[in-house]
């Protein structure tokens, strides 16, 4: 009796409940992309010359580097010279210092969203960064994390305080020429949230960020870094939502986390990105690079997503396990419905001897929708005893939709132990008959059935996450049977 | 309660019940029994309303309501309760979660309020008991893992919750060991009620040695050939299905 019923009827006839667009005045770099713009991006945001030095060496290589091909996916060409490549709110004077600085129509949108910024945070116990188009809006509860030593800030605010912490981590888990999102990304990202918990520290409350796509024609480019530091703990959540524009927008983050000696840092994300229309117009690309690496013996990343969103999505949240004994884990719920394409999987680069790592993957397609697992592992000569159990499950909910699995495995230890399990299965016909019979409706059974394949990936989210993941899929899966 | 008149139902092309009337007033019990490929297990599939049948001819009332124009959930909700011969699994749905969403839309239908989850407990544990059945069954995925047996008791389990006007048994005796057929038969017998029909559909007479019906039927060539009392159970068992197709040739 763990899962919460869901108020389907309340639902019904929602499509995208965040496509709406804030009308709020901002600040805008005209479309295009040369080293000008780099060199203005980092003025305006008041960086060090070691982050300048950085995006610039990072731009050079991109010119040098093509689109990939690989993934199974159709993507329209992008025209990067079309993406501006900085938007941010006009802030008034020197930028929001307090929630009270920052503009009104900003806190509103936040609401719609139900982005818990007030009192609400406090109640649920939340921390929150906000990222609205380029820029960090505001960082919630700031103070108590402080009390704890936890640095909870804006990516670009951590560049200008924390300068010793970020060029000392920044890149060392996903470089700047690790692949052609990513070494954009390091040109032009913008903002994004960053994350230090000192040593021997257990976070006090589950920190959070919500980005959010606004104008037009642009790109967001946000850069994640969260550092655990020696047997320290902290469990973070990302929410994403955009406009329903007709054009697609880009999106290309990064994140990088780094777990030392002991640590633990779980990452959860609900991604919610505008998917495109039912004709498959619009919607976010999402390309993104996410990696974490266990450097200290027996530290532990896990990554949970759930992928509702999105025109295109292509990640592989990946873990290196570079010390021993370290545990990497991946939980993934991708749905592809309508015209949407999601190729994702996971990465586990077993380094250290004795590192295990979990991954469990449910994709579930419906409508025209294309769904693939890529996923690695790989052990490397070092990782004596390592261990990796992966379990790839696919749904199809109708006919016109389709599941691939592309496991790729790497193994260069034998004392190795490495299982892989994957099914494909339809929402059986028989399944939904035998709700109804027993007097539960069409699209409850639906909803029901789904839930429970997707079960194994829902216990992982934090408790008021799982029940969003669970509404979010429900509106998202509207109409797929029947 | 159920009248069926002139039923003609198939698959495709193939032609399975060929004119089927049958008459279930309140309270009673009846047993539909028959040979395999009889049509016994499409007659429970259309009362309940499975895809893939397509009726050609005939009527179903039920309580006066046309039965064949409501959807699967709308029968459910009136009353109607099908024991699957082959219970389906659902991974990942809890068994206790599923008979609790059931049962608040079936009282929603009613006018009842919802039960919260303290109270779904309390009766659930009551005919659990009833069932001689292990708490830890509501805790599992739904039918995942289940034996034969523990399928077909969580069958009537839900049944006893659902507490339907309708009862149809589909082979609910089929696969089951002498104890587990008992334990089904006590169940079935604790559900009999001036105001609930039961229909049992069944190839064997063994059900019937511990669940007497008030009437039995044999379904044959896709009609009711021959209608008795529990003593027609009984000769069909002695002496097989072919001297009631004899007999009703000759009339």
């Amino acid at each position: 009796m763990s899962s919460k019923p869901q108020d389907l009827d309340a639902l019904v006839g929602q499509k995208y409940r965040h496509g709406f667009v804030t009308d709020i005045e901002s600040d805008t770099v005209p479309p295009g992309l040369d080293e000008s713009v780099i060199r203005l991006v980092s003025q305006k945001k008041g960086e060090p010359q070691f982050m300048l030095d950085w995006r610039l060496k990072a731009y050079r290589h991109w010119l040098t580097m093509q689109e990939p091909e690989w993934a199974h996916l159709r993507i329209a060409d992008i025209d990067y010279q079309a993406i501006s490549y900085y938007s941010a709110p006009r802030a008034r004077g020197d930028g929001p210092k307090t929630l009270a600085d920052v503009d009104p129509k900003l806190l509103a949108t936040y609401e719609k969203l139900g982005v818990p910024l007030h009192e609400r945070a406090r109640l649920a116990g939340v921390a929150v960064d906000a990222v609205f188009d380029s820029v960090s809006v505001a960082t919630t509860f700031r103070e108590r994390l402080a009390k704890a030593g936890v640095l909870f800030c804006s990516f670009s605010e951590a560049v200008r305080e924390h300068p010793e912490i970020v060029e000392r981590y920044l890149g060392s888990v996903v470089p700047y020429t690790d692949n052609f999102f990513a070494t954009l990304n390091s040109a032009v990202f913008t903002d994004g949230s960053f994350v230090y918990v000192p040593p021997g520290v257990r976070c006090p409350m589950e920190l959070s960020t919500y980005f959010r796509i606004n104008a037009a024609n642009t790109g967001q480019f946000e850069r994640t870094l969260i550092v655990a530091d020696e047997g320290s703990h902290v469990s973070y959540l990302e929410g994403c939502t955009a406009p329903m524009r007709d054009e697609n927008q880009l999106h290309a983050a990064v994140v990088e986390l780094v777990a030392l000696t002991g640590a633990t840092i779980k990452y959860s994300t609900v991604q919610n990105w505008y998917p495109g229309d039912e004709q498959g117009r619009g919607g976010i690309y999402n390309f993104v690079t996410k990696r974490g690496e266990c450097r200290g013996d027996d530290s532990r990343i896990s990554w949970t997503q759930v992928e509702t969103g999105s025109a295109i999505t292509w990640k592989y949240p990946g873990c290196v396990l570079t010390g021993a004994n370290t545990v990497g884990e991946f939980y993934s719920v991708a749905l592809a419905n309508h015209y949407q394409q999601a190729d994702t999987g996971t990465k586990m680069i077993h380094i250290g001897r004795g590192s295990r790592s979990t991954i469990v993957s449910k994709g579930i397609s419906a409508g025209h929708g294309s769904n693939s697992y890529r996923g690695l592992v790989k052990i490397l000569p070092s990782a004596d005893g390592a261990r990796n159990y992966t379990q790839c499950d696919s749904l199809l909910m109708g006919d016109r939709c389709s599941a691939n699995t592309f496991p790729y495995m790497e193994i260069r230890n034998p004392s190795a132990i490495v299982e892989h399990e994957a099914t494909t299965s339809k929402i059986a016909d028989d399944q939904l008959f035998y709700c109804r019979s027993r007097g539960i409706s069409q699209e409850d059974a639906v909803n029901l059935i789904v839930n429970g394949f997707c079960k194994a990936v829902f216990k992982e989210l934090p408790m008021e996450f799982a029940v969003e993941a669970q509404n979010l899929l429900s509106v998202s899966l509207e109409g797929a049977v029947g | 309660m159920l009248s069926i008149r002139n039923l003609h139902v198939q698959v495709g092309a193939r032609k399975i019940l060929k004119g089927l009337d049958l008459e279930v007033s309140t309270g009673q019990m009846h047993a539909i029994m028959g040979p395999n490929g009889s049509g016994k297990s499409t007659l429970a599939g259309v009362l309940a309303g499975r895809d893939g049948y397509e009726v050609t001819q005939g009527s179903v009332l039920y309580q006066g309501q046309d039965l064949l124009a409501m959807s699967p959930e709308d029968r459910a909700r009136a009353g109607v309760f099908l024991a699957f011969q082959y219970p389906v699994e659902i991974p990942g749905v809890n068994n206790a979660y599923l008979l609790k969403a059931a049962l608040n839309a079936i009282r929603k239908q009613r006018g009842e309020p919802e039960l919260d989850a303290f109270e779904f407990l309390g009766l659930v544990r009551q005919k659990l008991q009833l069932m001689q059945m292990d708490e830890s069954l509501l805790n599992r995925s739904v039918n995942e893992g289940f034996s034969g047996g523990e399928k077909k008791r969580n069958e009537i389990l839900q049944m006893a919750v659902l507490a339907p006007t309708l009862a149809v048994l589909d082979e609910t005796d089929s696969g089951l060991d002498i104890d587990a057929l008992r334990v089904v038969a006590d169940g079935v017998n604790t559900m009999r009620d001036p105001a609930r029909s039961i229909v049992l559909v069944t190839h064997y007479q063994r059900l019937l040695t511990y669940v007497v019906p008030d009437v039995v039927h044999v379904l044959l060539e896709g009609r009711i050939l021959r209608s008795g009392d529990a003593g027609l159970a009984l000769a069909l068992e002695e002496r097989g299905y072919d001297w009631v197709r004899r007999e009703a040739r000759v009339a």
